[in-house]
Order: structure tokens, then sequence, then C-alpha cells
């Protein structure tokens, strides 16, 4: 990889030992990537705050440089971490004090994190605490080439925005904020950017669960390749475009998509494909929505649900407001929990507004900046979910070994309300 | 013996036993790394350890926490002794480079073509060369279930 002066500088240990392993790691990364140069980036969203097994071991051997080192820099030496060199964010990591008390989650967890915090935003990183950066406040521009990790957020980042990332990880995006560089490869490069795939629903896709389904069948339809969407869509909104990424990303590995009209870089059906030829689209029929229907609800036998789970990719104010529309006068199952979660920054709106005095009065909670996923922790006991999130649908089952019901929100809330599963394809 | 050749992206060498499977493998929710152990319900190495074994797989699928979490596998001892795929992702290199075992990508032939569950494999990621280590029956055999640009690559001996 040919590098310039200040990379061969910072290499060298001109800007000391933490900067030099973090241009180690984007070499040896950008060598095997078969990259031929490092792009400039402003704009890093990792993770360093997320408690682990392996960072509290990593913590209690040499603190959070200990731990920064190895996890975020691949790097054994003992080193000091200055302050980052270009705009960085944490994602979404564990549960804080608001889920103190609530969950099986370890008190001990929460407390790591706050050392963590202070210890990380002390050195610049901004404590976003949300897979959805692009909610509050890190919105890149068009053609920004950034470092972005989280699957549903680099998939909205590329394709929504028309901003550029890889699918970036805890070392690389570590090894970013300490430089300002990232290997010039794949998303980056504008002929790596046109559709591969292009996908026809003949199904109305209408609602954020239509969005879901759709993007669930996309994922397993094209796996790592760039599809372009076209059909019965409508105009999707921010909830739509998030959960229909989210769910390309879950059943197949897709970072960029392009939908002609709607996303930046597909004005038309032929602009999505730039010099290639335009293939037979796959189609998206009634059959295939109901056995993408099936694979999602063949995780569950019990319609006795436990626990309802909203907010996967995180909730935008508008979802919490439906969500409180929905619970307003109305009592959860004292058998069923109920949780939305939400960047913190939009809870403090949410309980501006009132979402939350409605929510947790009928017996739901708000919660912040995780989820069951990220911290594998549900409520105490739980055997069945509900929720409408795809991608929770599909990771859950997997992570804690209960069962999973996906629905529509309505369906999710007369479940927490009554404790049973009705929901069925309309 | 049957050879490969590939791209090296992680130096070092390692020999072990072969797990190989056809599917993709999901870092987070795909795998234990306490254990080293596919978690995925649907996969069809569901419940199978890797540790200490030559992962043989097609690519990366599903979250960015790929590469975080076969690097745990490191830290908790449960990691793959060396590891061979063939799609080129961010998420899988750098996976590997995190991992610190020997990586081989992009072979010819397909290691996913050759290699099967048990074989014994050393695969060098410093040279790209990987060596199957499997009796001339099976070398007899893979020649005449190939084309010519397989047989070109068979073995030791018949490679320029």
């Amino acid at each position: 990889m040919r590098l310039t002066d200040d990379e061969t500088r910072m290499r060298d240990g001109v800007e000391g030992d933490a900067v030099a392993a973090a241009m180690d790691l984007l070499i040896r990364y950008g060598d095997a990537l078969g990259a031929e140069r490092l792009v400039d980036t402003r704009n890093v969203a990792g993770t360093m705050t997320q408690p682990s097994p392996a960072k509290a071991k990593l913590f209690e051997e040499g603190g959070w440089a200990r731990a920064y080192a190895v996890i975020n820099l691949d790097c054994d030496r003992e080193i000091e971490v200055p302050r980052m060199k270009v705009p960085t964010c944490q994602l979404q990591h564990g549960f804080a004090d608001d889920a103190n008390g609530l969950t099986l989650y370890p008190e001990s967890s929460i407390r790591l994190q706050d050392d963590a915090e202070s210890f990380f935003s002390e050195r610049g990183v901004n404590i976003l605490a949300t897979c959805t950066p692009y909610q509050v406040g890190n919105l890149p521009v068009r053609g920004e080439h950034c470092a972005w990790m989280e699957s549903s957020a680099v998939v909205y980042c590329n394709s929504v925005l028309g901003a550029r990332t890889n699918c970036e990880g805890a070392a690389s995006t570590g090894a970013a904020a300490l430089t300002g560089k990232i290997p010039l490869w794949g998303n980056h490069l504008a002929e790596n950017r046109h559709a591969t795939h292009l996908i026809r629903a003949d199904v109305d896709v209408d609602s954020f669960q239509e969005w879901g389904m759709f993007g669930y069948f996309v994922g397993e339809q094209v796996l790592e390749a760039c599809p372009a969407v076209t059909g019965l869509l409508a105009q999707p909104d921010l909830a739509d475009l998030k959960h229909f990424g989210a769910a390309t990303a879950t059943s197949g590995g897709v970072e960029l998509f392009h939908m002609p009209g709607v996303t930046p870089e597909a004005p038309t059906v032929e602009a999505a494909f730039g010099t290639r030829r335009v293939p037979e689209p796959v189609v998206y029929g009634r059959r295939e929505r109901e056995a993408v229907y099936e694979a999602l609800n063949g995780q569950g036998s019990s319609r006795d649900v436990d626990f309802v789970l909203l907010g996967c990719p995180h909730a935008s104010l508008d979802q919490v407001a439906e969500l409180a529309a929905r619970l307003e006068g109305r009592r959860l199952s004292s058998s069923t929990e109920l949780w939305v979660m939400m960047p913190r920054a939009l809870a403090s709106m949410a309980l501006r507004n009132g979402y939350t005095r409605t929510i947790t009065a009928a017996g739901g909670r708000v919660l912040t900046d995780s989820c069951p996923a990220m911290s594998k922790a549900a409520p105490p006991g739980t055997r069945v979910f509900a929720t409408d999130s795809a991608k929770q649908a599909h990771y859950l089952p997997a992570i804690l070994g209960i069962e999973a019901w996906f629905g529509t929100l309505a369906e999710c809330v007369d479940a927490a309300v009554t404790g049973r599963w009705s929901g069925g394809l309309a | 013996m049957i050879e490969l050749r590939g791209r090296g992206i992680v130096p070092g060498v390692a020999e072990a036993p072969a797990l190989v499977t056809h599917e993709p493998i999901s870092g987070f929710g795909g795998i234990d790394v306490a254990t080293g152990t596919i978690i995925e319900p649907r996969h069809e190495l569901f419940g199978v350890c890797f540790t200490g074994r030559v992962l043989v797989f097609p690519g990366a699928k599903g979250s960015s926490g790929w590469s975080g979490f076969f690097q745990s596998t490191r830290l908790m001892g449960t990691a793959p002794a060396a590891m061979v795929f063939d799609v080129l992702t961010t998420k899988a290199v750098l996976g590997a480079i995190v991992t610190r075992v020997p990586t081989v990508v992009q072979a010819v032939p397909s290691a996913l073509d050759v290699v099967r569950t048990g074989d014994v494999v050393r695969v060098d990621g410093t040279s790209g060369l990987i060596q199957v280590r499997c009796d001339d029956a099976r070398t007899l055999r893979s020649s005449g279930d190939d084309d010519g640009s397989f047989t070109q690559w068979k073995t030791s001996s018949d490679r320029r």
C-alpha cells in the first residue's frame, strides 16, 4: 500500500505509540484487503465502551488504555491513549443506569461502562450510545468518507445518505479515530457502488412491517451484493428505511442498496446500475412474502408472550409517539414486559413530550443506549418474545435462546396488553 | 497431498484438522466466543466447535461485530487454528487479522471444493500455500472429477 508522508510519519511513531500502532493495524488491514492507499476520514463511529468479559479482563490488567490497545488497535504494547484525532462517536453499548434493577444485566457492567464513558469522552469520543447515530446528530453528507461499524448504520450511511463507508470493526474504527485514515477500498470507490441485482416487489410494500419483510427477502437474495429495489414501494420514511436496511444486513450482508427515485445515487434504475446492464428482476411476490413471514415466525410455538421488544434499530421520536398513542389508557398484562429502545438524546424529547409518561403508565419501559441483543439481557424468565423488528426476530433466538414472534406494532402492543400473540399475516 | 495457492493475509503457519462449511458464518449472534461454537440455529454447523481447527468457509455475514467476536475467541483461547475463505470483505479480513491466526484467501481451486471436514490441512499465511493431506486414492478421484484448471494445481509434483 502506498503511504503519504504524514502516514509514514505516523507509522514511525512521530505522533506517539498509540498512533503508530493504529497506523500499523491500518497498513496490515489495507494490505490484506488489497487496497492501494488510505483515504482521509473525519467521521468515525465505533465501539469502545461496550462491556464484555474480554474487555473486563483487559481492564483489570491495565485499565482502559490496555483494553483500547488490544481491542481497538490489535496491539499488545503498553500505550497511552491520546485524544481522538477526528470526530468519533460511540455506537450503542451496554445498558446504563436507567436499566438498573430492571433486568438480569449485572450492576458491575453498568459501573464498568460508566467508567469507560468518562475515560473515552475525555479523549474526545462523543457518547451517542446508539446504533442510529444519524438520528442524533452524526449525519454525514453525500460522498463523505466515513469509518463506521454497526451493520444497520453502515447500510443507512451508504444507501440513504450517500456517504461512503465499509462495514468496519472495533479495531479499524479504533485506528481510524487516532489517525483520520481508513483503507480506500470497497464502498469508498465509486465504481464499486453500482447495483448488481434488481429486485422487484409485486406486492405492496407500504408499512413498517412490510419494509422489514421485503428487506429480509432482499438480503437473502443478494447476500453481500448491492441490490436495486423497485416495484410497489410506497414512499418510505426514516423508520422504514432504517428497518429495511437493517433487515437486508441481517439475512444477508448488504452494505449498500439503491431505491430509484428515493436514494441519492439512484435517480433512475439505469443510474443505479451505472455502466452495468440492468438485469432481469428477481420478483418478490405473494409467495415470497409469505415465506419470509414464515421464516421470521418459525421460531415460536408458545403464544404466551412474556416480553415485547420495540426499537430495533433504535426507535425514532415518531415511532415512540405512535407507541404512546397505542398504549394510551391501556395496561400491560401482569405477565408481560414491554421495552422500547431509543437513543438517550431522543429519550429526553420523548420525556418532554409526555410519551414516556404514557408508556410507563401502561407498564412499559423506555430504555436507552443498548438492546437485548447487544447486552444479552431480557426480563428474567423470558421464554417468548414479540417484536416489530425483523433483525431482532432473527438474532434473539440464537443469542438468548428464546422463541420469537414478528409482527406489526399494533400486534406487539396487543400481545403486551393481553400476554398472548394473536398476530398473523394480513 | 493436494496443494492450493491463495493469498496469505495473516502470516504464520498452522496445521490442524479442517472444519468445512459451505455457508457463510455470522460473528455476532453466530458464534459463542466462550466455547468456540457455532450457535446460529439454522446453520449447518450449529453446535459444532471450531477451536483449534482450520476453519474453511465462504466468508462472513451479518453484523460488523464479526471481527470483535473472532478477536474474542483469541482472547478466550477458543480461536480456530487457521482460516481459509474466499469472499473478501472488511468483516472477514479484519476478523482474521485480529484473531491473529494464519489466513489464506481466494485459493485456487477453492478450498471449499477440495477440503473436507477432518482432512489435516497445513495453512501457510506467509506464502499463501495450503496443503491438504489425504491419501492417493482421493487425489486421483479428485483429478478425475475436475477440469484442467484443477489438475494443474492438484499435487505438488504437478505444479509448475
